[in-house]
């Protein structure tokens, strides 16, 4: 495949959400390429993990579209599992399973969805693990690991899976000050690698830097999207500025 | 006559001890079995109606599951055992009516324990589970049920101690349990006190020791917790 020619992953066509009748996402659209690095930024409220949730059916949309790898997904008919297994999630909370090593946490959906043997699963979350610089807490379990060292290990578990496109769902905002570097030493790493990642953060500098598009999502609608240097260096709206004079 | 000649001659000298030993074995027969089959059916009403909760197609299941729950917790056990004994089992031999009835009681109550274990862990280990991929079923097995179980072996453990106390009415069907055989051997003998003493001792004995087994059991989870 040619890195430069643009190859639709995903398509986002008038999605909308509520909670209880009460409109969170009022009509997104958005497409995202193989390869795209986009951030999602925004206040509190505005929609933005709802609307990463939308994208692997996490939460049922109301309205709208996505198409994924060339299928609907909000079709009844879609094996949701299937494609699911394409899309890597990372959790604000790590989310990883207590009761198993830090090796189980990685291997157990492979194996039990039949991707790969336990053998070939191991030696592939062996080498990941040694990628993040975690290969000796494999037979670690989850609360013997800082927030940083979960939140690699989490990231580890979704590419196990080898997925076609990460999804983060503010991944660093329950962690320590000093363990966010890690992490997104880690993402930036990733990104690097050209793995197609969709990011819901406040770590501004984070989307500035590794980001190609930026997407501020105000009150449940796109209000302005673009380039970083764009969104960031020449913001439109009066939103956008009020919000960066905030959070900048 | 001397307490000891009087406990020869109750249990001894007459043979009653086999009878008391025979109880003893029925009783822990019936609590144990009765067990087994109210973890299954209370985790399986308890896994049916996760699964149906907020489903349409599935409400069905959700209304079964309560109407289960709500009959059985609203029926004295006696009156269950006898129900089953005489009508709905006619003919089938005391000890597996008292196993199955038992298993049956315990398991709606088992129910509301599961649930309480399976909405005890948090909600992100499921969606962490399905954002993996694994069906819904396969990280109820595999992520959520095995940490449910794990908060509720306390309550597990209690409601053992529960069942084997109440298992001490399956006299009722023709059953010499412990308490039934203590009371032929104070019918035989008229000797009341000795026999129902060494009754009531055995039972306390038994919950006694499996409160011990159930704290030893408890610290070795505290420290795993630890550990994870």
């Amino acid at each position: 495949m040619n890195a430069t020619a643009k190859e639709k992953l995903i398509t986002v066509t008038g999605l909308e959400k509520q909670f209880g009748g009460v409109p969170v996402l009022c009509g997104i659209d958005v497409e995202i390429d193989r390869g795209d690095v986009i951030c999602v930024i925004g206040p509190s409220g505005s929609g933005k993990s709802t609307f990463l949730r939308c994208l692997n059916l996490l939460e049922k949309p109301n309205g709208g579209s996505i198409v994924f790898e060339g299928d609907e997904l909000t079709d009844k008919k879609t094996d949701v599992n299937r494609h699911r297994q394409k899309m890597g999630m990372v959790f604000q909370q790590f989310n990883l399973f207590p009761h198993m090593t830090v090796l189980d946490n990685l291997t157990c959906a492979p194996v039990m969805l039949k991707k790969f043997t336990k053998e070939e699963a191991e030696e592939k979350a062996m080498t990941l693990l040694a990628r993040v610089g975690l290969a000796d807490r494999a037979a670690s379990y989850p609360n013997q690991l800082s927030g940083g060292q979960k939140q690699r290990v989490a990231i580890v578990r979704a590419l196990c899976m080898e997925p076609d496109v990460m999804l983060f769902d503010e991944p660093t905002s329950a962690l320590d000050p000093e363990m966010v570097g890690e992490v997104l030493d880690v993402m930036k790493e990733l990104a690097e690698s050209g793995m197609t990642m969709v990011v819901v953060t406040h770590e501004m500098g984070f989307a500035r830097e590794v980001s190609n598009r930026v997407i501020f999502l105000d009150e449940g609608v796109i209000a302005e999207e673009g380039t970083p240097a764009e969104v960031f260096g020449n913001p439109k709206s009066e939103r956008l500025k009020s919000f960066l004079s905030k959070v900048l | 006559m001397s307490w000891f000649a009087k406990l020869h001659e109750t249990f001894i000298a007459t043979g009653h001890y086999k009878l008391i030993l025979n109880g003893f074995k029925n009783t822990i027969i019936i609590t144990l079995g009765a067990l087994l089959i109210g973890v299954v059916i209370g985790s399986v009403i308890a896994i049916a109606k996760y699964f149906s909760e907020g489903v349409p197609s599935l409400k069905v299941v959700d209304v079964i599951c309560d109407f289960y729950v709500t009959v059985i917790r609203g029926i004295p056990v006696v009156v269950l055992l006898l129900i089953f004994y005489f009508i709905v089992l006619t003919g089938v031999e005391g000890v597996p009516v008292a196993i199955l009835t038992f298993g049956i009681n315990s398991g709606a109550y088992m129910a509301e324990v599961v649930r309480s274990g399976i909405n005890a862990v948090d909600k992100g280990q499921m969606e962490a589970g399905r954002s993996l991929g694994l069906s819904k079923m396969q990280a109820m097995r595999k992520i959520v049920f095995p940490q449910a179980i794990r908060n509720i072996l306390p309550a597990i453990g209690n409601e053992m101690i529960a069942l084997l106390k109440e298992t001490s009415v399956a006299g009722y069907v023709a059953v010499v349990d412990l308490t039934r055989a203590g009371n032929l051997v104070r019918n035989n003998t008229f000797d009341a006190i000795n026999p129902l003493m060494l009754v009531a001792l055995v039972y306390l004995i038994l919950v006694v020791g499996l409160t011990r087994l159930l704290k030893v059991f408890e610290r070795k989870l505290a420290r795993s917790d630890k550990r994870n």
